[in-house]
């Protein structure tokens, strides 16, 4: 149905076309014959410059009304992303300024200087006062920004191991997530791709050999206490693969032969995000669009109602399925943490022998 | 250094034509102007299928998982019932990707008009050798052909995106298009870059040496300092990209580990030990970065030129122009890393990377102010290669801003591979670089055929272009902000994005409008080539050598001696004149002071 109403649409643009061609071409009787712009042209296009400049303002503001109100936008839940959101803040303010202004200037040059017979342009070549001032300002906003932003990405990167830190590895495959927990001794048993064992569900490659190895947990979860900083240590099995966490402002690749890490500190749970009014309206909205989905959704086996989860997606391409590679991720107490830790499987028992 | 004197030696083969057969005067052509030609009609080629790609995969993006006659009646097996299947899509976006930047705004753009204009302003008989620039232009067609061949391998083409980032591009058994399809991808990379390099070398070395007398660097149209500048990068960073296929190549077919190491798939474990796909990633950004230069730069100069020409004003700043020309580029061949903040390289490599990234917003600014004083009190004639010159600005600015956050490592953390970077890159280099050369083509279009392009069309042309642009890319910035991460096939096994299904839709229907209203200006140029209305020499009222030639094309340019210059191209609107413009082979008048630039 769909494809038969744009083939329809395209249809009438394509006679559209033809039928401005014929106007266009009687309106040139008469007038010289010239490809070249008249007085008019110039007067007609001065006037479409200042139409595209509120053009330009109107979709500007529509995005920010229809789109600008994500609550990914706000509301994040790592301890480092209400300062990243501050600096994206800033940078799309400032961002705003100077397209206002500049767009201001380019269409309204274009109307007010439009091309009339007999006026003549200025010869204005060259004012080293004008270009010192308009590379002098940028450098030192940019490097207010710079400075801001090295700052806070090096805070953000440079994560310091401590006590408290839990030690997680995040390992992806085609097209799937698992999660590795070091267990009570905190330290992560050593693995190698060379050393999956399918037979045996050795699915990681974990050492079977290594002492730090025999508590480690695997999930198919991401369960994290919240406050605690946690600490990613990343691995792909195949190609490449990208841990992205949107909600907690936290992205790195996974990369086969090597181990990538990301640290954070969680600081909502999932339930209380959940009871956040920006999030609510959000989860409503989605739940309305759904319902008017209803056949469509069912009929692909998924819930009807969506009910909010933060999520861990691949966000690098890695082949057929890289559209369905996600993992649910849960903010939870301490308590509830290790309540549901005490029900994971350790690693030497999920071995079959 | 200055001037060629011996330009003169040659000014007595010109005149007798050469018995020219129809082969090579429109096959095997040497001449400069019908290998520009050759370029542009064989990137227009390639454009359509760019754009019709994009308007499928949009399809699927707004109506997914739908059935569509379009995608039946084009996509074949890779569309069972008219549905697109994930495979295609990943491919489609990946060679409407490598088509694009390479095959149009590579070879069709900076192809096709510095094998135009460096002759022809410098006031040169043809290029250094006009053998490779043959030879560069047929490379570059076949390449072409062997990427268009690629679309039809049985196990479908490369599906790896443009970036061909190994171990997917590197294992066909991680991803159908990484076997043939990646294969003849590599291939034809591979001759792309030779043909992109003699071709470079023959503009560097015609800038250099054939100018003709008077034409000190310093009187250089700026667009000739774009190609020039243009084709220096080229030299230095396609090689790179170049060595990056070779090593990719031996690594798929001959058992190196140049990228990959410790892979486990399909049950069993390969043998690659000690290779790491972030080296790939340095080697392709290496050339992939300035890559978004060579593409914008010509386009910027050949928007100074239509700009300055129509506001009936000199540039303002030419010193600085050519200084952030200059400033650019030296630039563009330090900033890779900000492609790979989160790549998993030391983050001490990522703060260095955002130092020198953001520097480059400083001459790109200066530029842009430069063409916006430009306008200011000009006189200004509204061609329509003059509003796609000002279009390329406004969209230069808008995408050229959202730099400034991707640039930023802590800001690129959540927005990287989303929207919000299809968004910045397509306006700032894809958008802004089409208007280029469709301001390119609406300017020169009578020096290349002799004809006029209609200039009706050519309005309704750009101010559908211009909303349509506008309403596809700007949007997407707010849907990358939300998080949805580029190249899903679909949406809807992640409720959480359902309230982007209206604005994917929206967008979706501006990509299908302003699609459709290229087909205008395929009808303008195509029919104009035939039908246009006779152009005279000078249409727009020109300073540049260019239109001291002759409208009908002939060996070697002009029918007499090469024009000699006398001042740089920019003297509009000089006081002491009568007239608007001076073409700068009129000899200054008594007393006349030639500006200091």
């Amino acid at each position: 149905m769909t494809a038969f109403l744009t083939l329809i649409i395209v249809l009438f643009i394509a006679i559209a076309i033809w039928q401005m061609v014929k106007i266009f071409d009687l309106a040139q009787v008469g007038s010289s014959n010239s490809q070249v712009a008249t007085e008019k042209d110039n007067t007609i296009n001065a006037y479409l410059m200042m139409g595209f400049l509120v053009f330009i303002y109107a979709i500007t503001i529509a995005s920010f009304w229809y789109l600008g109100d994500l609550p990914l936008m706000s509301n994040s839940a790592s301890e480092h992303g209400p300062g990243l959101d501050n600096l994206m803040i800033i940078s799309m303010i400032l961002i705003f300024i100077v397209q206002t202004i500049t767009q201001f200037l380019l269409h309204y040059f274009a109307y007010k200087y439009k091309g009339e017979k007999g006026r003549k342009a200025l010869f204005y070549a060259d004012n080293n006062t004008l270009e010192a001032i308009w590379t002098f300002i940028p450098v030192v906003v940019l490097a207010a920004l710079i400075i801001w932003g090295l700052f806070t990405w090096t805070s953000i990167m440079n994560v310091e191991e401590t006590e408290d830190t839990i030690v997680v590895e995040l390992y992806a495959q085609q097209f799937n997530w698992k999660a590795r927990y070091a267990g009570e001794d905190n330290t992560l048993g050593m693995a190698n791709v060379r050393l999956i064992d399918i037979d045996r569900a050795n699915i990681l490659g974990v050492d079977e050999s290594d002492p730090n190895a025999q508590d480690d947990v695997i999930t198919t979860e991401l369960h994290l206490p919240v406050g605690r900083p946690v600490l990613f240590k990343m691995r792909s099995q195949d190609v490449l693969h990208s841990a992205y966490m949107p909600h907690f402002r936290a992205q790195m690749n996974c990369v086969p032969g090597m181990i990538t890490q990301f640290g954070f500190t969680p600081s909502v749970t999932t339930s209380d995000m959940r009871q956040n009014p920006d999030i609510q309206e959000k989860v409503a909205n989605i739940n309305s669009i759904r319902l008017g989905n209803k056949e469509k959704i069912e009929a692909k086996g998924q819930e009807l109602l969506y009910e909010f989860d933060y999520l861990l997606l691949c966000n690098k391409i890695c082949g057929t399925s890289h559209y369905n590679m996600q993992m649910k991720i849960i903010v939870e107490t301490q308590e509830e943490y290790d309540a549901w830790m005490k029900e994971q499987k350790l690693f030497k028992d999920s071995l079959t022998k | 250094m200055s001037a060629h004197a011996d330009t003169h030696a040659h000014d007595d083969d010109h005149g007798h034509h050469h018995k020219e057969t129809f082969v090579t005067k429109y096959i095997f052509s040497q001449d400069h102007k019908m290998i520009a030609k050759q370029y542009l009609i064989t990137g227009t080629i390639m454009g359509v299928i760019g754009v019709l790609m994009s308007i499928m995969f949009r399809m699927q993006i707004a109506w997914p998982e739908e059935p569509n006659v379009l995608f039946e009646a084009l996509l074949g097996k890779w569309a069972p019932d008219g549905v697109m299947n994930a495979d295609i899509y990943l491919a489609l976006v990946t060679i409407h990707g490598t088509i694009m930047v390479f095959f149009v705004l590579t070879a069709g753009l900076s192809g096709t008009f510095s094998n135009l204009l460096i002759p022809l302003q410098i006031g040169a008989r043809d290029m250094a050798s006009g053998f490779l620039n043959m030879v560069s232009y047929w490379l570059f067609f076949l390449s072409s052909v062997i990427m268009i061949i690629s679309l039809f391998v049985e196990a479908g083409p490369a599906a790896a995106g443009w970036t061909i980032y190994p171990p997917l591009s590197a294992l066909p058994m991680a991803s159908g298009g990484s076997g043939m399809g990646m294969t003849l991808w590599l291939v034809s990379m591979a001759i792309f870059i030779a043909s992109s390099l003699l071709g470079s070398l023959n503009y560097i070395v015609t800038v250099i040496n054939l100018r003709t007398k008077g034409m000190s660097m310093t009187r250089l149209p700026l667009t000739i300092w774009a190609f020039f500048v243009t084709a220096i990068i080229g030299v230095v960073s396609f090689p790179v990209l170049l060595s990056a296929c070779l090593l990719l190549i031996m690594d798929r077919s001959f058992g190196t580990s140049f990228f990959l190491s410790d892979i486990f798939i399909q049950g069993e474990v390969l043998h690659y030990q000690g290779g790491s796909p972030v080296l790939f990633e340095h080697l392709f950004w290496f050339l992939g970065h300035p890559e978004v230069y060579i593409v914008i730069l010509p386009a910027m100069g050949l928007v100074s030129e239509i700009i300055t020409t129509n506001s009936r004003k000199p540039i303002f700043g030419y010193r600085a122009m050519i200084m952030s020309i200059l400033a650019i580029a030296f630039l563009s061949t330090i900033v890779w890393g900000h492609h790979m903040f989160i790549s998993g390289m030391n983050p001490f490599l990522g703060s260095v990377f955002t130092f020198t990234t953001l520097l480059i917003a400083i001459p790109s600014a200066v530029k842009a102010f430069n063409w916006i004083t430009t306008l200011w009190k000009g006189n200004i004639q509204m061609n329509p290669a003059m509003l796609f010159s000002i279009g390329f600005v406004s969209t230069f600015i808008t995408g050229g801003l959202t730099g400034i956050i991707l640039g930023d490592s802590a800001l690129d953390i959540n927005v990287h591979d989303t929207y919000f970077v299809i968004a910045h890159f397509h306006l700032v280099m894809g958008i802004s670089a089409l208007y280029g050369m469709f301001a390119g083509i609406y300017h020169w279009f009578p020096k290349m055929f002799g004809r006029m392009l209609n200039k009706n069309l050519g309005y309704l042309h750009f101010w559908v272009t211009a909303i349509c642009a506008y309403g596809v890319f700007f949007p997407m910035h707010f849907i990358g902000m939300a998080g949805l991460p580029r190249r899903y096939y679909t949406n809807s096994n992640f409720p959480l994005f359902d309230d982007l299904t209206n604005a994917n839709v929206v967008i979706t229907l501006f990509a299908i409008v302003g699609g459709a209203f290229q087909l205008v200006y395929l009808w303008n140029f195509f029919v104009s080539i035939f039908f246009g209305k006779k152009a005279e020499q000078n249409p727009w009222r020109s300073n540049t050598l260019e239109w001291t030639t002759p409208v009908e094309h002939i060996h070697g340019n002009w029918p007499g001696d090469i024009p000699h210059v006398y001042r740089w191209s920019y003297d509009y609107s000089k006081p002491g004149h009568d007239v608007d413009f001076v073409p700068q082979n009129v000899p200054l008048m008594d007393g006349e002071e030639e500006l200091q630039h």
